[in-house]
């Protein structure tokens, strides 16, 4: 199986800890993983501000770096999501619509196409799952609260594979943290104070780390528990199903 | 205490000056989508109801213009007076024209949307008509000089107090008095004088039955039964979208609207009003004021399927948190985010930017509006018509701070070319919003890019 | 041209191709003897009292020990013109009856579901009637429950009326700060019997 690994601008830059974990999980799983060098950034920050027509020159970046793959695996449900529904493809190359048929956000490839039943990981912590809205509601990664349907998790299924994670209970088990790309910036107000709320649910509640499918989301809560100097930390899912740690 | 500011950003950061206040505020309203999610979750066949009542919507748009003609058909049968107005101006006109031709200088009026996104009241009362509001909230706000903060719970925004000095002030209450039960038993007195002595009647309308050629009004009061049934003249406005092919359609709209408002089952008084009673005149304003045109806009049509059952606010995390007067509009929150453009792009360009784009808006829709695939949409639409500058601005800004690091000097290709672009306008991390409440991370020794140069080619 | 025909052409022009209707096809595979304890569960939701009476003199009997030492009630429904002023037409002006206490009137059937009543203005002569009232006796038949608003308008279909309504308990608002408050416009409370 040959996979491609597309890491999103932010964590190359900033969290290369998540990349390298999804790469030793993937290739623990015997995938043959690829990182195409020349990738940058699938477009989105400029498409959701509403230059996606700007963002052409990406897409067809994206398009050269990710061709002839089984699978493009992302450990950022966003990105993932970004790619499957607004990559732009020229209609007499069919290269684009099978990059949008294979690309994955990781706890879903991990969950539907390696179908892992089992882990060898151990993070012995009370962990608060942090649903990203665009691995949730975009790419289904979780089911919604607002539906009337069945409860499923990927993520959370992932995270009771790892020894000693105790999952906590929210009071508001999806509400958006306020990210939101250029919104955390843009409506600066909004945005902080929704991503208080958030972080404020997960310590109400005992979450020494708040986890998720999407570092962008955790980086914004990484920044205000920082900044109200708290104990509890944000760490990828990624790192909590590739620890070892006693 | 009413805002004036017409973007959404600065309105919104206004309103988070009192945190304790949009703590409150917030509260209130998820009160109100847990109700929801109670109900419809009791439901087993809520998902197939939403389904239907898109389709039906669906259909509705496509065949609007002859269903519009057998609506007027059928309600000139049923003796109704019917009224074409093509804009708020023409609207107001009517009225006032209904209203001078008997001689009548005082009118009730139960909740319509409609009316004040054509600002009817103001238009009237220049014209010297009195209109006394009479639903709660919606009489509260007015006392207030203000317009509803919300579609369904016009003063969600003022707390007990104020509406107890409010009511202090206008109706001879007690000094400091709050209770609700005290306050609500006054404003029954005050408008119940009212009801009887006022000899026009406007409401809104819910649903509009082409087949029937009658028309459902949704309250929980009786404020506009106790108002049309006791008036010579019956008005009712309703925007052109409201239609619905067949009585039997109000089965499914009636089992989802009250449920995604309030989580409450139905409604108090579902009202069907067909005929005119003896003596009384009836008459129905359809309105178009830009309905037609936004008919046409493919991407942006199925925005006309909303009931306004305020589900899409309720649940909206930034709605909750910055309140309905930063919409700046009749209708705030996510769906007043995708009306308001079709209005007005220049006025309206900060609201589809006033989202998360998080998707609990388009979860909850009864009618299964695409809500934040139009925000998205409008997007593009409003940086093409070169709009852009709040939005250039703020990508602007995220690119800086992506940029404050000199390691993003390491990524190439083209892509990172549009984005290096905006670099020399960031002066300093100082300025940029992110710091304001956030730190930013701690840069790591090397890019994944060049570890993965180092370990595994 | 008038507004009408400008605003009919630019819809007809706009209007996107037909898409059809769905077919609503909801199943009830429950009956009556469970429909019942739902709408009485949902009815005391909605603050409304409930009575199962097997005919009128066991109605007029309760209202005698409840309700009836009220200044003004009217009904219309004649078995009970024993115990409250009966009104069969529409005699005079609607504002006379602003003094009404109590108003005993019936409903063709009920809903389990959400607890609503289908009344129509020839059930009651005077449409303000059940909202102007203070308090409202509603007498609803118990075979005529049905589970759900698909059912309640297929019965509803065909039949006539010029004003009908769905009452779901007294009048109500949560407009100051969400708390509820029973007694807006309408009724102060509503009293159901479920006969039969």
């Amino acid at each position: 199986m040959r996979v491609a690994l597309f890491v999103p601008c932010y964590v190359d830059q900033f969290y290369p800890s998540i990349a390298i974990a999804t790469l030793e999980l993937l290739e623990k799983f015997g995938c043959t993983v690829t990182y195409p060098a020349k990738q940058t950034c699938c477009g989105q920050p400029m498409a959701n501000s509403g230059y996606e027509h700007e963002g052409d020159s990406c897409s067809k970046l994206f398009t050269e770096n990710f061709a002839g793959f089984d699978y493009i695996v992302c450990p950022s449900g966003s990105c993932a999501h970004h790619i499957k529904h607004h990559l732009h493809t020229e209609k007499d190359k069919p290269e684009g619509e099978h990059i949008k048929k294979t690309v994955y956000e990781l706890c879903e490839f991990l969950t539907d196409v390696l179908k892992v039943t089992s882990l060898k990981a151990r993070f012995p912590h009370k962990v608060g799952m942090h649903q990203s809205c665009h691995g949730q509601r975009g790419m289904h990664l979780s089911q919604m609260s607002e539906l009337t349907a069945e409860p499923f998790s990927k993520p959370g299924q992932l995270l009771d594979m790892v020894e000693g994670v105790e999952q906590i209970k929210l009071d508001r088990i999806d509400e958006c943290c306020g990210f939101g790309g250029t919104f955390c910036v843009f409506e600066e107000a909004v945005s902080a104070k929704m991503g208080k709320d958030r972080v404020a649910d997960h310590i109400r509640n005992g979450a020494e780390y708040i986890t998720g499918a999407d570092m962008s989301c955790l980086m914004h809560l990484e920044g205000i528990l920082k900044r109200q100097n708290s104990k509890t930390k944000v760490i990828h899912i990624a790192e909590i199903l590739n620890n070892y740690e006693s | 205490m009413h805002s004036t500011i017409t973007n959404h950003a600065d309105a919104a950061l206004d309103f988070n000056v009192d945190e304790a206040r949009v703590n409150w505020h917030d509260k209130t309203l998820w009160f109100i989508r847990e109700k929801r999610d109670l109900v419809s979750h009791a439901i087993p066949e809520w998902e197939q109801l939403r389904d239907y009542a898109s389709s039906i919507k669906n259909n509705v748009l496509s065949n609007l213009s002859q269903y519009l003609k057998e609506f007027e058909a059928n309600a000139k049968a049923n003796g109704a007076i019917i009224h074409w107005a093509a804009d708020a101006k023409e609207h107001n006109a009517i009225i006032h024209e209904i209203l001078k031709k008997h001689n009548i200088d005082r009118m009730v009026k139960s909740k319509s949307m409609l009316t004040e996104e054509c600002g009817l009241n103001e238009y009237l009362e220049a014209n010297g008509v009195e209109v006394i509001d009479t639903d709660l909230g919606e009489r509260i706000v007015q006392l207030a000089k203000e317009p509803p903060s919300h579609i369904v719970l016009p003063c969600i925004h003022k707390k007990k107090e104020e509406i107890g000095e409010l009511f202090h002030q206008f109706l001879g209450t007690e000094k400091g008095a709050s209770d609700p039960q005290y306050l609500t038993g006054v404003a029954r007195k005050h408008l119940r004088e009212t009801f009887l002595t006022r000899r026009a009647a406007l409401t809104g309308v819910n649903f509009a039955i082409a087949e029937t050629g009658e028309f459902v009004v949704s309250t929980n009061e009786g404020n506009a039964d106790m108002g049309a049934h006791l008036a010579d003249v019956h008005i009712a406005s309703m925007g052109i979208e409201k239609i619905l092919p067949k009585q039997k359609h109000l089965g499914v709209f009636l089992r989802l609207l009250a449920r995604s408002a309030t989580g409450q089952p139905i409604t108090t008084y579902s009202s069907h009003f067909k005929k005119p009673q003896p003596n009384q005149e009836l008459h129905i304003i359809l309105v178009d004021n830009g309905r037609s045109v936004h008919l046409g806009k493919e991407d942006f049509r199925n925005s006309l399927k909303c009931i306004r059952c305020a589900a899409c606010m309720n649940t909206c995390p930034v709605y909750r948190r910055s309140g309905g007067y930063s919409y700046h509009n009749a209708v705030a929150g996510p769906i007043g985010s995708i009306l308001a453009p079709n209005f007005d792009m220049r006025k309206n360009k900060d609201l589809p930017f006033a989202s998360t784009l998080c998707g609990s808006c388009s979860n909850v829709c009864p009618v299964k509006i695409d809500i934040h695939d139009q925000l998205y949409k409008w997007r593009q639409v409003l940086m093409k018509e070169g709009y852009g500058a709040p939005a250039k601005n703020a990508s602007m800004k995220m690119m800086g701070w992506v940029l404050s690091s000199p390691k993003i000097y390491d990524i190439s290709g083209k892509a990172a070319r549009i984005v290096l672009k905006y670099a020399p306008f960031i002066v300093s991390n100082k300025l940029n919003p992110w710091y304001k409440q956030r730190e930013m991370p701690a840069p790591p020794k090397e890019s994944f890019k060049e570890w993965y140069k180092k370990n595994r080619k | 041209m008038s507004s009408r025909e400008n605003i009919l052409k630019e819809v007809a022009k706009n209007q996107p191709a037909d898409r059809a209707l769905p077919i609503i096809d909801i199943a009830v595979s429950t009956g009556l003897d469970e429909w019942i304890p739902i709408l009485k569960q949902r009815l005391e939701t909605l603050h409304v009292t409930i009575h199962e009476v097997a005919d009128y003199d066991a109605i007029k009997a309760i209202l005698k020990e409840t309700a009836i030492p009220q200044e003004r009630t009217v009904t219309t429904i004649e078995e009970l013109s024993t115990v409250s002023t009966f009104i069969d037409a529409v005699k005079e002006d609607a504002h006379s009856l602003e003094n009404v206490d109590l108003a005993i009137i019936p409903a063709h059937f009920g809903v389990a579901e959400n607890g609503a009543m289908w009344v129509t203005d020839s059930l009651v002569q005077y449409r303000v009637l059940p909202f102007i009232t203070q308090q409202l006796v509603i007498v609803v038949r118990r075979e005529s429950i049905v589970y759900n608003m698909h059912q309640a308008y297929e019965k509803i279909a065909g039949t006539n009326y010029d004003f009908g309504v769905f009452i779901a308990g007294p009048s109500k608002t949560a407009d100051i700060e969400q708390s509820l408050v029973i007694g807006a416009h309408g009724p102060k409370g509503l009293t159901l019997f479920i006969l039969g």
